[in-house]
């Protein structure tokens, strides 16, 4: 199972789409790896710059409709070629979301007050978050703050995380 | 209790319910493109489960960059070629034979009511006009549907439009969808299957119909359906006389797929399309838009007509009554991309193709490539395209271009004047 905790990069947007996270053009790779550089090379978020920003990130939050646009799965790719295997936002846009679980990695909903609250106290600090999957509950740490947030996934999203993916779930099973 | 079309598709095609309200449903169809489709045909060569659930239900297509541009996409060819060879997929189609995955599927007639399709493209949500469920998926997704022909979805909840009015001069079904994404919003209709219906959707052609559920994702959808008809039994009858005695045995067999008088949705919203004005997006977002009147100031370097959205015969021939007799501005580059190769050689038998060149377009080959900054159009920093394609995301057709997104008809009029113009005021 991939590791779900870390350092937090916080994205204070909505609607970010998949040509922001990973642009068309870098499609054409082959290799997963080859999309390390470019990950968030479109992103319109004024003091954003991706070379300075995503280093040593390991989850994203952010507001509402996260990944919508193209079907493309080379945006959860984009993420973990860079060490970041969980997004955290008010929604997901549907096939990003599937995509993620599909590969292993998570895509949690929160509610938008605890978004909110998680941008009111941490955004702007070098935030830490620790995922216990046993207890479904997130804590995040900063400058000797800290604070706890409960999340819930499905069943079935649970047995897609725990067995590295899709493949080899439905392959076993159908 | 009634059903939705969605429903009743999801009752006749369920294979398991792994928890709550997913279902793993099995799929008549599984489409394949060049960009998504080598990545999990890699994938599944490593993980040593090179197979396909059925050669005939596979259908490929090299399509959004053809002819290969570099050494990149010329792999991305040839995996998906060698594949479909060494599986006996028969129905591929490759330059020559190939078109926009979205156009040709349909002109081939794969895609039938009451259907389940996914394909690794978004845009997938277009043959919901033929009343499948059809929605698209990523690369893993894929992968387990040519692996094993099924696919996991949340039960569907729908929102019905009910879209009433006559449609006024020079609006089309593209001034329709721009017109429902304003008023859902990006986000309006994501995890839900839009079921488009109304006396205005009975008057659209199939063509039209497409264009409608094209555009179902962006406003977040998983599929937009329209409902089954004489005109859906037209456009098929050629692929299914076969099958059925009479044009009416086969509605009644695909009527039954409409939804029950008693189905209960997510929402029904009203549009009423008599008064509606040509639309374009402005900004970054699909949900944003406006009437062409109030963004006629917009000057534009390029204008594309084509892509899965607005590059069928119909389209085409819409945008050329518009050029007829007119040449475009001097400063505007004009790119016309027939969706299909059938398109592309009835637009030249109907002399549609003359009256672009006349006009001074540059026509090129079937290709999805310059709607999303790949190939054959791809813009300059700082350069404005008019384009009948659907996403205006930043970047989409090149880094720092701005797109505006309309219907033919507006694109073919911006041509002549070199600004965004209504195609009634040209």
């Amino acid at each position: 199972m991939k590791s779900f905790s870390g350092k937090v990069l916080f994205l204070d947007r909505s609607d970010i789409n998949t040509d922001e996270i990973i642009p068309a053009k870098y499609l054409t790779e082959i290799s997963r790896e080859a999309l390390k550089p470019y990950l968030l090379e479109e992103l319109q978020l004024d003091g954003f710059t991706s070379e300075k920003d995503i280093k040593g990130k390991s989850v994203i939050i952010t507001r509402e409709n996260f990944g919508c646009g193209s079907s493309r799965e080379h945006a959860p790719w984009a993420l973990e070629v860079n060490g970041i295997n969980m997004v955290i936002a008010e929604s997901f846009a549907r096939i990003f979301r599937q995509n993620m679980f599909n590969c292993g990695m998570m895509a949690v909903k929160l509610s938008a007050q605890s978004i909110d609250h998680l941008f009111q106290v941490f955004s702007g600090k070098e935030t830490s978050i620790k995922t216990d999957l046993e207890k479904n509950i997130f804590i995040l740490k900063a400058d000797g703050l800290e604070e706890k947030a409960g999340f819930s996934i499905s069943d079935f999203d649970q047995a897609l995380v725990a067995s590295g993916g899709w493949v080899e779930y439905a392959d076993a099973k159908y | 209790m009634g059903k939705t079309v969605a429903e009743k598709i999801f009752d006749s095609h369920v294979v398991d319910n792994p928890s709550g309200d997913i279902y793993v449903i099995s799929l008549d169809a599984v489409f394949c493109h060049e960009i998504t489709t080598p990545a999990a045909i890699n994938d599944l060569v490593s993980r040593n489960k090179d197979r396909v659930f059925d050669p005939d239900k596979i259908k490929a297509v090299i399509d959004h960059v053809t002819p290969a541009k570099d050494s990149k996409t010329a792999m991305q060819g040839k995996i998906l070629r060698d594949w479909a060879k060494r599986h006996n997929i028969r129905d591929f189609f490759d330059i020559g034979r190939n078109g926009v995955c979205h156009a040709i599927f349909p002109e081939k007639g794969f895609v039938r009511p009451g259907h389940t399709v996914i394909m690794g493209d978004s845009h997938t949500c277009t043959h919901g006009a033929f009343c499948a469920f059809a929605a698209g998926v990523g690369t893993t997704d894929l992968e387990v549907g040519i692996l094993k022909g099924v696919c996991a979805f949340h039960y569907p909840s729908t929102i019905k439009i009910n879209i009433v009015g006559r449609m006024p001069e020079g609006v089309y079904a593209k001034d329709v969808i721009l017109s429902i994404i304003g008023k859902l919003g990006v986000n309006g209709a994501t995890n839900k299957v839009i079921e488009f219906t109304g006396t205005a959707v009975d008057a659209m052609s199939m063509e039209a119909r497409m264009t409608l559920c094209n555009m179902a994702i962006e406003a977040g959808g998983t599929c937009g359906i329209c409902y089954p008809d004489m005109t859906t039994v037209e456009y098929l009858w050629k692929f299914i006389k076969n099958k059925y005695q009479t044009k009416e045995k086969a509605l009644e067999k695909y009527k039954k797929f409409s939804p029950d008088s008693d189905a209960k949705y997510h929402d029904v919203i009203e549009h009423d399309i008599s008064r509606l004005e040509p639309m374009v997006t402005f900004g970054f977002k699909p949900d944003q838009v406006k009437p062409v009147r109030e963004m006629e100031k917009t000057k534009v370097d390029q204008v594309y007509i084509g892509s899965c959205t607005n590059g069928r015969i119909e389209d085409l021939r819409v945008a050329a009554r518009v050029l007829k007799g007119n040449k475009i501005n001097n400063s505007v580059r004009g790119i016309i991309s027939p969706a299909t190769s059938k398109i592309f050689r009835q637009a030249m038998d109907e002399g549609i193709l003359k009256i672009f060149m006349d006009a001074g377009f540059c026509v090129t080959n079937p290709t999805c490539g310059a709607c999303l900054g790949m190939s054959n159009g791809v813009l300059a920093e700082g350069e404005v395209c008019a384009s009948t394609t659907n996403r205006n995301f930043n970047g989409r057709m090149g880094k720092g271009g701005n797109v505006h997104l309309m219907s033919p008809a507006t694109a073919a009029a911006s041509a002549i004047s070199g600004y965004i113009t209504n195609s009634l005021n040209g």
